[in-house]
Formats: structure tokens, sequence, C-alpha cells
């Protein structure tokens, strides 16, 4: 396994000052609560949910962005989680980002030399002549002109942005790759090409993926393992085809059902989930579905159903399942 | 045909303009805002006036002539003469020196440790910025002249304790100036980019976060300049700031105050630079202000 993730959590304490604290009581938004997963070496991991489900807090956590509550996550045998700052630093030239927006990601002030340059010194200790010609070789390989190198950000579309964007994660020689929604604000027509670029590269540099999207078919187009989350928690995990073509978890179901597909207009128009996405505030101690859930049962708001392997390499939270 | 009418304006600045479109794009702000170009005018006669003062002077700025005191302005002496009868322009331009080179330093001195403690306390957060910022307010607390004028005061005139006195004044602005921009552009996305690409904490403020800062800064600066000038030009006037015979503007209003109903002349051209001058540095000040308006660069 490159990268094993046990019992991550993250929990915001959103009571407020000292006054609502002691009248309302402790109030926790369970961002992430308790996930695990592992993503195989080779292999892109896509992970799906709406928004505030809780998928970019995980990206952050892994990358210790954002400090975790609780939890492990092992790359390679090592836990990131509990590294001092300088081997957490050293263990990025592993483990990079692509992050969402393309126009806040990139230093508006650097050039893309600096941009890309800089994991390469940090990282690969390049220097000078050596550490231009390589960040030639990564803006080529992204599809972008070499002569670009001096340019600033502003001057580049979102889609050579998010190239960029790419570049830089590559120049640190990474063998994990997270990338949080990468094409979700990018045209249509760009984020198929930025889409292939990441399948071309994840093949050609046998890279594993962290894929997080909230669009379906753009996680089923590039992934090997699905797994979905509903506010801070996994709801199913499974091979790719499983999740389309078998889905056990109510919640992948309806999800798959308001996927708009070409000529499944009139079926799509009405979602089987009724209301909308809860913040995960103290959320009580069943299923975290069970208020939306059509086929809920009695101990579904007491209980909370564990992922469990329902069928081989596909597991599910869910008691009616 | 419509192709030759667009390429000018935008094809600059992304083809060729590389590096410089950003101050092509300030540039062209500054010629679009009249106000601002006067500004950026009377500023610049000021810096040649104070960097040129010996040649272009008339006379010595401290060769005094008794009997020809006080007199109006003729081909002789441009603008008059004060009540030793020195020559008034020479002493307004080596006057705009002792003016330029006081701001300078109150206003590098305000933004050597303005700057970086504004960005360490808006980059750590917590007790260090609370700490950091409480001892700023504790400073801001004082009115900026009476914080000078009390330490002039109990240190004595002089180049030296100008410098200090309207440099300490304007730390805490800056600070606050910086600590704001800091703690808006630290929540991007390009921090955490920076922090996985393994830039140290140090690297990320310095080098990445604090470039983005400068505007506001730059702002700030110049009018700072405007306010370092007019409170040297006030110690020297109140008899606290630079000794005589230096040629200070406040210090050659203060010299012929006495003689106003004699010659009048003689206290209106050092009163006439001194506004000049602050007008200028406002005027650049909100120029800049409104490049760097955010809403201006959408455009």
């Amino acid at each position: 396994m490159m990268l094993e993730v046990k019992n991550l959590t993250k929990y915001y304490d959103i009571s407020g000052g000292l006054m609502s604290r002691l009248s309302a009581g402790l109030k926790l938004l369970k961002a992430v609560d308790h996930i695990g997963f592992s993503v195989p070496e080779g292999k892109t991991f896509g992970l799906v949910g709406e928004s505030g489900c809780g998928k970019s807090t995980t990206a952050r956590l892994i990358t210790r962005l954002i400090p975790a509550t609780e939890g492990e996550v092992f790359f390679q045998g090592r836990d990131i989680l509990r590294l001092p700052k300088r081997e957490m630093r050293e263990l990025r030239r592993h483990v990079q980002m692509i992050f969402q927006d393309p126009y806040a990601s990139l230093n508006p002030r650097m050039r893309i030399i600096e941009v890309v340059g800089r994991p390469l010194s940090h990282f690969q200790g390049l220097k000078g002549r050596k550490r231009r010609d390589r960040a030639a070789e990564l803006l080529d390989l992204v599809g972008l002109r070499p002569e670009q190198l001096d340019r600033y950000p502003h001057e580049f579309s979102g889609g050579q942005r998010q190239r960029i964007g790419i570049a830089r994660a590559l120049a640190a020689g990474p063998k994990l790759i997270i990338a949080d929604e990468p094409v979700s604000s990018l045209d249509v027509s760009v984020q198929a090409q930025v889409l292939n670029l990441l399948k071309k590269l994840q093949r050609e540099l046998k890279l594993s993926l962290i894929f997080i999207s909230h669009d379906l078919n753009v996680v089923g187009y590039l992934a090997d393992i699905v797994a979905v989350m509903y506010a801070g928690k996994i709801m199913e995990i499974a091979p790719v085809a499983q999740i389309f073509n078998a889905p056990l978890n109510p919640y992948t179901k309806a999800l798959l059902a308001s996927n708009p597909t070409v000529g499944s207009y009139m079926e799509t128009v009405r979602s089987p989930l009724k209301g909308e996405v809860p913040l995960p505030v103290n959320p009580p101690s069943g299923c975290r579905l069970e208020p939306r859930c059509p086929i809920r049962v009695d101990r579904c708001k007491t209980i909370e159903p564990m992922l469990e392997e329902k069928r081989t390499l596909h597991r599910v939270a869910c008691h009616e399942v | 045909m419509s192709q030759e009418t667009l390429t000018p304006a935008v094809l600059t600045v992304t083809e060729k303009g590389v590096s410089t479109s950003r101050f092509v794009d300030a540039l062209r702000v500054i010629a679009r805002n009249r106000l601002a170009l006067l500004g950026l005018f009377i500023v610049s006669v000021g810096i040649f006036a104070a960097i040129l003062a010996p040649w272009i002077s008339t006379h010595d700025p401290y060769e005094i002539n008794i009997a020809g005191r006080l007199q109006a302005p003729s081909a002789q002496h441009w603008l008059g003469t004060d009540f030793l009868g020195r020559d008034t322009y020479s002493r307004i331009v080596f006057g705009a020196r002792t003016a330029f080179i006081i701001a300078a330093g109150a206003v590098f001195l305000g933004a050597l440790f303005g700057v970086p403690l504004g960005a360490i306390a808006g980059f750590r957060g917590r007790w260090i910025d609370s700490t950091i910022m409480r001892f700023m307010d504790a400073i801001m607390a004082f009115p900026g002249r009476l914080l000078a004028i009390a330490l002039v005061a109990s240190a004595g005139g002089g180049f030296t304790s100008l410098f200090i006195a309207l440099g300490l004044g304007a730390i805490p602005s800056n600070a606050r100036i910086v600590r704001s921009a800091v703690l808006a552009q630290k929540e991007r996305e390009y921090v955490e980019a920076a922090r996985m690409s393994g830039e140290s904490d140090f690297g990320i403020l310095f080098l990445q976060v604090l470039p983005n800062c400068l505007s506001p800064l730059l702002v700030r600066l110049s009018l700072e300049f405007a306010h370092a000038i007019l409170a040297e030009s006030s110690l020297s006037f109140l008899g606290l700031g630079l000794p005589p015979p230096t040629p200070s503007w406040g210090l050659m209003l203060k010299e012929v105050t006495p003689f106003l109903q004699l010659q009048p002349l003689a206290a209106f051209f050092p009163g006439l630079t001194i506004s000049l001058i602050i007008l200028g540095f406002n005027l650049l000040g909100d120029g800049l202000r409104d490049i760097f308006d955010p809403r201006q660069y959408e455009r």
C-alpha cells in the first residue's frame, strides 16, 4: 500500500466564546470523522461527495496542511501525522498536491520559473541552469512551452494555470499526488484536457493518485477505487465498476441517480433524497444519512453503521444492506 | 482591420511586456489620473531639488548679508531674502534636502521595524500577534506629534533624534497595515502550495506573502512621507527640530515670523513650499491607492 489512512478525524470547535460555551455547551463540527481507506501503489483513488462533506479537509489532513484531531496516516509504513516538522518537509517530496483554484494557488508575484523551480531547489537540490532545464522539461511534460517560464501567472488561462500547478507538483518528484477538485473550476472543454493529462502522467510516471471531486463522471473516468463521503463519513468504498453498476449504500444510489447523463434527462430531474446535506455539528449518534434516508429503520437513529465488507472488496456503511 | 485596432493595447502586455506589464499598467492608471500625475510632478521636482541643490541654487544658503535683508523677489534674489539677507530660493532648495533626508530616514525607520513586526504578528497569530500589537497600541496611544516633541525635547534636536522621533511614531501604523494585508493573504491557496513545495515559514512569509502586501504599504508610505516632512517643519518651527542655521522650511518660517509686517513674502515662500510638497505627496498617495485598488485591476 502506498498510503493507509486510519481513524482520520478533524473536529472544529465552533462553540464561540466562553459565554455561549457555558450556555449552549460544546459545539463540535465533525468535518472528518474517523475515516479510513488505503491507496494501492500506482492506482487512482477517487473520493466523491457533495460540497462540505470533508473531501478537501481530508486532503489537507493527509498532507498536514492542517493538523488532525486524531488518527494515523501511514505513508510507506511511516505515520505522517507524527513526523517532526523537519522530516515532514522532507516527506512532502513524496506526497504532493494539486489545488482546486488555479487562480488562487499560484502566487501572482512569482514567475513560472520560480513556481516550478522552488520545489526543484528544495527537493532536488537543483540550481541555476540545471534547475531551469528541468523546469522547462516539466512545462513540456504538462503541455506548455518552455519559453513561458518567464511569464507571470496572470498571463495564463485557467487550464494553463492548472497545468502549471501540475508541473509544480511533479517538480518535487512525488510518488503520491493528491488532486483536490483539480478541474472543478475549469470550463468543461478544458476539464477533459486536464483530466487526460493527469491520466497520462499517472500511467507514465507510475504515480499513485488521490482524486477528489464532486463530479461522479470525472471520478469514474479516472479512478480505480472510489470512496463516497457524506457529512464527514465514508459511506461506501469499492472498485469503480461496482460503485457504478452495483452501488449498495442508499446515498451512493442517490448520487448516481442524480448524476446527469446524456439521454436520461427525464429520469434525473428529481433527486431521490429530500432536503440538504446537513453540517455535521454535534451529529446524532446514529447514521449520518438517517434523516434523509429512504430505507431507514429504527436502529439507524441510534447505532452508527460501520464500514463492512459486504461483497469482495466492497465495503459499505449501512445496516440495511 | 479589427485586429489592427485591438492589438496595441492588449498584445504589448501579454506578448512582450513580460516583466513590466504590472508596472506599465500602473503608469497607465497614473496617466489617466491627472491629479496623481500632478502629485508625481510636484514630488519629482522636490526630489530633484534635493539631489541637485548645490547646482541649482543661486547663492550659498548660509551667506549672510545684513545690508540686503528682507528684500522682495528680484532678479538677484528670485524669492527675496530673509532677516539675515540670506537668499530664500537657495535656502528652500537646500531645505528640500533637509526635509527629504529626514522624511526618508523616518519612513525607512518606520518601515524597517513596522513591516517585519506586522508581518510576523499577522502570520503567526495567537499570543505573538497579541503581544506585538498591544505594544503597537501602546505607542499609538500617544499622539504622534506629542511623542516626537517629548523625544526631541529629552534627547535634543538634530538629524538623528528627529529620525528616531518621527520614525518611532510611524512603526505602529506600518505594522497594522502589513498585519492586515498578511492576514488576508495567508489564507490563500498559494501559501499552502508554497508549503507543499517545501518552503519554510520564513520563506513563505518573506518571499511569498510579503511581496503581495506591498500595495497598501506603498500607499501608506507615500502619505507617511508627507507626514514626516510636515512634522519636521512643525518641530523646527517650534524650535524643537533642527538648530539654526540649518536650511529647514519650518525653521525658515519661524525665523521670519517676527518680520511679517516688514516683508510678508519672506514667510510666504517657505510656507507655500511646505504646502505644495504635502499636497503633492497626498495627491500621489491617493493616486497610488487608485492604482492598487483591486477593482481597478479587474478591468
